[in-house]
């Protein structure tokens, strides 16, 4: 059963999306979190936080449906990885804790709201240290016996891990710039396209040497991209960083205001690529397929029916709740 | 020092926490998302001011409740995996469905439109805020829905096979979806929901009753409340009643820790209402019952035979003595809920459901009750079960992760922490926001705090004239003691 357009392959794709839909929406409101104090206490930092307020719990739904989604798709996948990364999950969930209730507990407490300012920072930070702690340790593989994992309890903390983890920190802080110089204008926007630029810079930097450190964490990996003739397409994702790194500058110097968010965002997206010619067929790296991961087909059909109709449903009324909020932010908030 | 007991019993710990937590904010904000929606409905139908009053005052603490109910919900999300991955490999092709539907009709929907009920007034026209504002309200609905027919299934499994591996392979999902006890926990859950709202917006409203018994929101919102204890307590009483016939057919064992019977009574068996569980003996000790009411309640018959625990494996008893209390507690405070609703509509018919201190006292100190209720309520189901996590199927000491116990040890101490510095603040904002009397509120006047800070606090006992009054921005928030009514300084 492993043509190429079963029900695994296609659920591969709709988490590969989910995730990836999660990365283009929570990823620049982190990356607010992570910038926040680069912003003065008062006004300016409320308008950060309105900028993305009132769209920022659908953005982490993605998280709870790539979570959701790979449990019912590929139970065996979730009952491995999600032991093996404990503790950066749980750091994760808890980091998450404290930045989703800053959105509301900082207008209520102004007595403490430099603490929950730095919930949200420090809980910024936190969460996507671990997601990217937990990309880089499923990319260097992970232990398996039978149907669970059997290596040790903190086999994820590595230097590439943390190379990844902290890559994302900056990525995540990239589009979080980005966002502001769509979001903003005056003084505020100026800002924030000077930090785009450096913070530009170091993302490509990153991606770099996320890059380069990948293909020889296993032989595997080397052969996804470079063996003959295959390395004609994957030739073509480092080929698009670059244009897409040039216009993504080219949009700074010309004070466009969406470019360079776009840019940053293609960017992930081809990440995001990479990391797929990486790892596909396989769902645990190195050790399960998404075939050996499949729930029985009859969750899979079950699920794709709901998938099929609602998550053109969902994207199209996420679509609706930015276009009402769309244009610069104000200083109004509901609060 | 530890062993996979230990990390069983703590993982098992580390849930209940947790979802205990959990269950208070979607227990309060369903009812709540309906109440809001009724407020807005009620506006728009009769442009009554005190209805968008209302509207605006619960909405708050909506936003802060809903908050703290998406940042622990992602926690049971991921917590089937990281805690209970054998669960979560060989149910997961059921369970994991369930709830990915959940996510998709539900979350997406309460998460896309709460921005705009919150943010949008003042940016859509207001039939597409209303329109926002029940759809926040049908998703927690639907969201109940589909998590209530995931835990009922692990209740009572049906529609499913086994497969070669061990996991349960889906065979009819309309038998899954609609298994032999959803109906019943779907009702019974989501009458607690209104009920635990109810209480919660008739305390409020009592406490500024009791502070200023002319305050107009307060009338209203009391008489809403009260009056939805009265309707709702006797149907969830009966509800409740029809839950446990279901659960006596399809999980007897459960009905026999909640009776705290032991022993099988051949000829009609006594309604145990108080006694000391002893697990270890099989007895419940110091008990006071009466004679064949369990039998009557149970089977309707005074006579009906009932099976103790005596006739199941021992090694398959949940642990009586939590279950036994937890069930007490749960029908203790429901006779109560009923009891103020009676004592409500008593003082309605005669005119002083506005003015008896007694009822506005009563009420109250009823307020949290919903959320006692829900939990043990919830408790009694849930360590009933034990110990299988699929009734009857699959063993929690075989569903946990291959986890060391220190490492389940101190995950569980930091969310035991986090937990109480978090929702412990979340909380004492929400009393915040409950104490202060409603103001009256226009649709313009939305971002109404925030200039507080930048206003002078008027010193309290000095009383502004009213053109000043009047002219200052409308449902601008005063804090407790500078709204300078007469009543407020005579207190």
């Amino acid at each position: 059963m492993t043509g190429f357009f079963d029900l695994p392959t296609i659920w591969a794709f709709v988490i590969a999306f989910a995730v990836f839909a999660y990365v283009v929406m929570d990823g620049f409101d982190l990356g607010l979190g992570i910038l926040f104090p680069a912003f003065a206490p008062g006004p300016q930092r409320d308008r950060v936080m309105n900028s993305v307020a009132p769209v920022w719990d659908g953005n982490e739904t993605w998280l709870v449906l790539g979570g959701g989604g790979l449990m019912a798709a590929f139970p065996l996948a979730y009952a491995i990885i999600l032991p093996a990364l404990y503790a950066p999950i749980i750091a994760m969930l808890l980091a998450l804790i404290f930045r989703g209730v800053a959105f509301e507990f900082r207008w209520r407490d102004a007595r403490h709201r430099r603490a929950w300012d730095l919930a949200f920072t420090a809980g910024s930070i936190v969460a996507t240290l671990a997601q990217g702690i937990t990309l880089g340790a499923l990319l260097q593989g992970i232990a398996v016996e039978g149907r669970s994992y059997a290596g040790g309890w903190w086999d994820w903390l590595t230097p590439f891990s943390l190379l990844v983890g902290v890559s994302l920190v900056i990525g995540y802080a990239l589009l979080g710039a980005t966002w502001l110089v769509m979001k903003t204008d005056g003084v505020l926007q100026l800002q924030c396209r000077s930090l785009a630029v450096r913070l530009g810079i170091a993302t490509l930097v990153c991606m770099a040497a996320v890059s380069v450190a990948t293909p020889f964490l296993s032989g595997a990996y080397y052969e996804a991209w470079f063996a003959w003739p295959r390395v004609l397409f994957t030739a073509q994702v480092p080929l698009l960083v670059l244009i897409c790194a040039a216009a993504f500058f080219h949009g700074l110097r010309r004070d466009h205001d969406y470019t360079p968010f776009l840019m940053a965002l293609a960017l992930f997206a081809l990440g995001l690529a990479g990391l797929g010619v990486s790892i596909f067929p396989h769902v645990v790296p190195q050790a399960v397929t998404i075939w050996e991961a499949a729930a029985p087909e009859a969750s899979l059909g079950f699920m794709l029916v709901g998938a099929a109709v609602l998550i053109p449903i969902i994207l199209g009324y996420t679509a609706y709740a930015y276009w009402v909020f769309r244009g610069k932010t104000g200083h109004e908030g509901y609060h | 020092m530890f062993d996979q007991a230990d990390a069983v019993l703590l993982a098992r710990i580390q849930f209940a926490f947790t979802v205990s937590f959990h269950f208070i904010f979607p227990a309060f904000s369903i009812g709540l998302a309906s109440y809001l929606a009724v407020l807005e409905a009620l506006w728009l139908k009769t442009g009554r001011t005190v209805y968008l009053t209302l509207f605006k005052y619960w909405l708050k603490i909506f936003a802060l409740a809903f908050g703290m109910g998406v940042v622990s919900g992602i926690v049971m999300s991921y917590q089937f995996g990281t805690n209970w991955s054998v669960f979560s490999d060989k149910a997961g092709p059921v369970i994991g469905p369930l709830m990915a539907y959940e996510v998709m009709t539900a979350f997406f929907l309460e998460a896309g439109f709460l921005g705009v009920m919150l943010f949008g007034m003042n940016r859509v026209g207001r039939g597409l805020h209303f329109a926002a504002t029940l759809m926040v309200a049908i998703g927690t609905f639907i969201s109940a829905f589909w998590i209530l027919s995931a835990n009922s299934w692990m209740q009572t499994p049906a529609g499913f096979s086994i497969n070669e591996v061990g996991q349960f392979v889906p065979e009819s999902w309309l038998e899954i979806i609609f298994n032999p006890s959803f109906p019943y926990r779907l009702a019974h859950t989501v009458l607690a929901a209104y009920l635990t709202t109810a209480l919660v917006v008739g305390a409020v409203g009592a406490w500024h009753l009791l502070r200023d018994r002319r305050n107009e929101a307060a009338r209203v919102m009391f008489s809403m409340a009260t009056g939805l204890v009265m309707v709702a307590a006797p149907i969830q009483i009966f509800a409740g009643d029809m839950h446990g016939l279901n659960t006596l057919e399809h999980q007897p064992a459960k009905v026999m820790a909640m009776e705290g019977h032991f022993e099988s009574h051949p000829d009609g068996a006594p309604l145990i209402l108080f006694g000391i569980p002893d697990q270890e003996a099989g007895e419940v000790r110091h008990q006071i019952a009466i004679p064949k009411a369990s039998s009557l309640i149970l089977k309707h018959d005074p006579d009906a035979p009932l099976d103790g625990l005596e006739t199941v494996p021992r090694e398959d008893w949940p642990y009586v003595p939590i279950v036994f209390w937890s069930f007490r507690i749960m029908v203790g405070l429901g006779f109560l809920m009923l009891a103020l609703g009676s004592f409500a509509l008593v003082q309605r018919l005669r005119g002083r459901l506005h003015t008896s201190r007694a009822l506005h006292r009563f009420a109250l100190a009823m307020g949290p009750s919903g959320f006692v209720a829900v939990i043990a309520g919830w408790v009694t189901t849930e360590v009933g079960r034990q110990p299988f996590t699929v009734y009857g199927l699959l063993r929690t000491a075989q569903s946990a992760s291959p986890l060391e116990a220190p490492a389940v040890a101190t995950s569980l101490l930091i969310f035991i922490l986090v937990y109480f510095i978090v929702f412990g603040s979340g909380t004492l904002y929400i009393l915040k926001l409950m104490h202060k009397a409603p103001q009256t509120a226009t649709p313009d006047q939305t971002r109404d705090d925030e200039t507080e800070e930048h206003q002078p606090v008027r010193a309290a006992g000095i009383t502004p004239a009213p053109a000043v009054h009047a002219g200052r921005a409308i449902g601008s928030r005063h804090g407790p003691g500078t709204h300078a009514s007469p009543t407020r300084e005579e207190r």
